[in-house]
């Protein structure tokens, strides 16, 4: 530590500190442009300059490092003098036009020019002008506003990695752009319209929709990623017209990822439900409350009484709410069933009664990126979680091993140590390959019968290469994702992951899937176990089984089973087959009516209270920042009412806080412990599939309703990229298909017509056909054989 | 489609001999800074490729030093001496700053402007002659300076201009 004295006050320091880190944690206020603390200094933009002791001309704040005995001026004459004259030079090519500006009135520098610059301008000549880029439909530009702080270029080289901003040419004549025009392909891409000080980079789809004056600022929890990443909502007039981040260095730092940020569009998309609707005689008609939920009772009662209470199952998507999951599994255990489930995505679950309490990370969310070597299993880890992989990146660039297994060689935005693809069929094998190679000298570290079944193993030469880096490092975790989730022999990757992780002595985490998945697994939603985890006598079915063998009644939270699940026809299928469908939905869409009796518009992010459970086990408690619309009502109140009407006990909740404090109650202090949460698998034998593998992944911006209406969302590389059936061009040529032809596909039966994207990612056994799209529906099953031809 | 950056493979637009001089360059750095030689690199591919720059020839450059396309356009930019559009022959660039101003050279600028019929950044049609403004040439001593191909040229007149020029093929 060091003392320095600022402005005639003495203040300790750390010593290599900047000076402006200093004043910042002292909340002394010192102007800056290109100044930010996630990124690497610049000290361009000269706003920050303060006169020091000794020092012949002002220093940047920014980029002079504190010493013993430093004497600073922040306000002196001359501190005031340069940052005065630098205020000057940088308006004198900026537009002084704020009222048609769409930063006026939030722009950081309107405000020092407030506070540094003259009142007229004594620049005469004309201004620069600089033509706008189209970079994409998130990120709207009015370069001529920017003043080179280069915040943005830092941004993308530093945090996105995927440099695609620069500065191009000199002096007057630079301009921030991408130089050829192309959509700025970060999934955390809109971060940079909050860096931008200026009116250059602002948020496209909020463009001109409000003043900052006009909006008020609410706290909630972002409705996504597996983070629960800290946002506030603004909103005007009892509507969300952007998300922007809230600091919390513990989960999101100062980021949010583009889906976080831009979801809210699906709020007010066309198809949103406003009142409650009945299907009688064959017809649709909107209705009350009162009438609507007499009748959703009345239907399920029917349902139990006739066709017994094991006919009937509810299905939660895990973006609801922890309450609304807690009251769900509340009413179907109330109707005597245990077919309560909200994994859709999964398809093997003969180890359920050896999980974790929830799929827990293994450590908090900052420890990431103090790792030293993690192995990935089955995650394309940027666009699932981006800001966990932001974590990761930030461990990889200080030198930290990242292994990565996965069945197509996805992009990662920092240097991967070791690659592994291995198409589904042979995933198994690959990682009973690996931990056989840890497998040294196993003594009591494993258990004898998976012993046995590694015996017969062998380790190629790649696995021995990944065992010995997974040896390696103080810190280190292997982390499961949703591709291994999903993958048909899901246990046997568990057990695998498992023995891996006790053989080289790290922890075992999954990086978990939607924002409540492990709310979901706390409230009860789960067919083998209750509230807080407690086993059950009863077991009932699993999401799969249940929309694959069919019910007669469903009860469905959230959800568009035929794009959410794992087999979403067979859903589909197994749905209009049943008697009496209740559909919670925030959406009214021709699918639903085709199926469904009764729908109940519910509330959505933003619009209900609650609590989100994260992926480290942290729960998040938010208020509804906004009612919803027309008749719409959180589902928490609607399904205790329900719960009323179908005369269960215990649903006199008056409030939500209330049901959360239920819970909290049952769980106590319990936590998962992954390492020991597996089962032994009766055999280690690979997948048979006969001729072409499918591969399976759900798009970043298909993963729940809400995104799927995102607009401006579904505009981007990302989602575009979600089409057709994913080739190796190789293959391709082998099988005469070429980019922008159709191929002829065939499933399970069904055959399609898609279009053909190349794709070097794909290994060469396998093809990539995206889940949650419509057009792909048919296919069914995320994995299994699939016949391609030309069309 | 994929957004990995630069284009795979794309370095193969850059002759054997280019990418042999390239790698002279990349001699003089650590391995682990290859991009240090990226000025070179475009100098290099510029005057194979006739004296200017295409964005493919860019790529490829970002391609063979590992760098994204964007930091090799940053460099692009920024200097002078590279060229993003078709030159003549023979580039005439001039200096038009203080010292050079001072000693004549708008006249000479307005001379070569009406003997070759061609503004600054314009070829002629017979593609023999291109001008160019430039900055400091950093030979004040001798201003006006014109700099042509690798040869400055000082103390100019507009006679004297008429006479190189005559002399060049």
């Amino acid at each position: 530590m060091v003392t320095i004295e600022i402005d005639g006050k003495p203040y300790q320091a750390e010593a290599g500190a900047m000076l402006i880190q200093v004043t910042d944690a002292n909340g002394i206020d010192i102007p800056r442009f290109c100044y930010h603390k996630k990124l690497s200094l610049a000290a361009s933009c000269r706003m920050c300059l303060v006169e020091v002791e000794k020092a012949p001309k002002p220093m940047p704040a920014c980029a002079t490092p504190v010493m013993d005995g430093m004497k600073v001026w922040t306000r002196s004459v001359k501190a005031l003098a340069a940052q005065k004259a630098v205020m000057e030079f940088l308006l004198i090519n900026h537009p002084l036009d704020c009222p048609i500006c769409d930063q006026g009135g939030e722009c950081e520098l309107q405000d020092q020019a407030v506070g540094y610059g003259k009142d007229v301008s004594r620049y005469a000549e004309g201004k620069r002008v600089v033509f706008d880029k189209n970079v994409g439909p998130l990120i709207a530009t009015e370069m001529t506003r920017c003043i080179h702080c280069t915040r943005c270029v830092r941004f993308s080289q530093e945090i996105t990695g995927l440099q695609e901003l620069g500065a191009t040419g000199r002096g007057e004549h630079t301009i921030i752009g991408t130089f050829i025009e192309k959509n700025v392909a970060s999934e955390l891409s809109g971060n940079v319209i909050d860096l931008c000080p200026v009116g250059a980079l602002t948020s496209k789809p909020f463009r001109f929709a409000a003043r900052a004056w006009e909006l008020q600022q609410r706290e909630t929890i972002a409705p996504h990623d597996a983070l629960g990443s800290n946002v506030d909502v603004h909103i005007r007039r009892n509507q969300v017209l952007r998300v922007v981040p809230r600091e919390n260095e513990a989960i999101n730092e100062v980021w949010i990822a583009d889906r976080d940020r831009f979801s809210y569009e699906g709020l007010t998309a066309l198809d949103r439900l406003t009142s409650p609707m009945i299907k009688k005689d064959g017809k649709w008609q909107a209705t009350d409350w009162e009438k609507a939920l007499a009748y959703a009772a009345e239907g399920l009662k029917e349902v139990v009484k006739k066709q017994g209470s094991q006919a009937f199952g509810a299905l939660a998507s895990p973006t609801a709410t922890l309450e609304e999951l807690y009251l769900l599994q509340k009413v179907g255990r109330g109707l005597g069933s245990a077919n309560l489930d909200h994994r859709l995505r999964q398809v093997d679950f003969s180890d359920q009664d050896d999980a974790p309490l929830f799929p827990y990370l293994g450590q908090p969310i900052a420890n990431l990126e103090t790792c030293d070597t993690v192995l990935v299993i089955g995650s394309h880890l940027r666009k699932e979680q981006p800001l966990l992989n932001h974590r990761l990146r930030k461990a990889a660039l200080r030198g930290a091993n990242i292994i990565v297994i996965n069945p197509v060689d996805y992009e990662f935005n920092y240097p991967v140590a070791h690659t592994l693809i291995s198409s589904p069929a042979t995933f198994v094998e690959d990682l009973a390959g690996l931990a056989k190679a840890l497998w040294e000298n196993p003594g009591t570290l494993v258990p004898t019968e998976m012993q046995k079944l590694l015996g017969t193993v062998s380790a190629k030469d790649n696995h021995k290469a990944i065992a010995q880096a997974l040896r390696t490092g103080k810190r280190r975790a292997v982390l499961l994702g949703q591709l291994a989730t999903a993958h048909p022999q899901f246990a046997v990757i568990r057990a695998l992951a498992a023995v891996m992780a006790k053989l080289s002595g790290t922890s075992l985490g999954y990086l978990g899937e939607a924002n409540n998945t492990s709310g979901a697994w706390l409230a009860g939603m789960l067919p083998h176990r209750g509230p807080a985890g407690l086993p059950l006598q009863t077991i009932g079915l699993d999401a799969h089984s249940m929309l694959t063998q069919g019910l007669k009644g469903y009860l469905l939270l959230g959800l568009e089973p035929e794009l959410d699940s794992w087999n979403g026809a067979a859903a589909l299928a197994s749905l209009k087959k049943a008697e009496f469908v209740v559909s919670f939905s925030a959406y009214r869409t021709p699918t639903i009516d085709s199926y469904a009796k009764v729908i109940l518009p519910i509330a959505l992010f933003a619009e209900t209270s609650g609590t989100y459970v994260n992926v480290e086990g942290r729960w998040q408690s938010f208020t509804g920042a906004v009612t919803p619309p027309g008749e719409a009502r959180p589902a928490w109140k609607i399904l205790r009412v329900l719960g009323n009407l179908l005369d269960l006990a215990g649903f006199e909740y008056m409030s939500s806080e209330e049901v959360r404090e239920e819970l909290r109650q049952q769980v106590g202090e319990k936590r998962p412990n992954n390492r020991l949460a597996w089962k032994i698998p009766s055999s280690l034998t690979t997948l048979a599939v006969k001729g072409l593998q499918r591969i399976t992944e759900m798009p970043i911006y298909s993963t729940d309703a809400l995104v799927r209406r995102a607009s401006s969302l579904q505009k981007t590389v990302d989602a575009t990229l979600a089409n057709g059936i994913h080739i190796h061009p190789q293959l391709a040529s082998q099988k005469n298909l070429s980019q922008g032809n159709s191929a002829r596909v065939r499933q399970n039966g069904a055959t399609l017509t898609l279009p053909v994207v190349m794709d070097e990612r794909v290994p060469q056994e396998s093809v990539l056909i995206y889940a949650g799209q419509l057009a792909n529906l048919e296919l069914g099953e995320w994995y299994g054989g699939v016949e391609v031809s030309a069309a | 489609m994929s957004t990995r950056m630069p284009k795979p493979n794309s370095f193969q637009l850059l002759s054997a001999d280019s990418r042999a001089q390239i790698d002279h360059w990349i001699a003089k750095y650590p391995p682990d800074q290859k991009q240090s030689a990226v000025m070179a690199a475009l100098m290099i591919t510029q005057e194979a490729n006739g004296g200017w720059l295409t964005t493919e020839l860019m790529d490829a450059v970002a391609d063979y030093l590992q760098m994204s396309p964007i930091a090799v356009y940053e460099v692009a930019t920024f200097y002078s001496m590279y060229e993003l559009k078709p030159v003549g022959k023979h580039k005439i660039c001039v200096c038009t700053n203080l010292s050079c101003m001072l000693r004549g050279s708008e006249e000479l600028v307005d001379h070569l402007q009406k003997k070759l019929g061609v503004d600054f950044g314009e070829i002629t049609p017979d593609k023999k002659f291109s001008l160019k403004s430039v900055e400091c040439l950093g030979a004040c001593g001798g201003a006006p300076v014109v700099q042509i191909g690798k040869n400055y040229y000082e103390n100019l007149t507009p006679a004297k201009v008429d006479e190189i020029l005559a002399g060049l093929e």
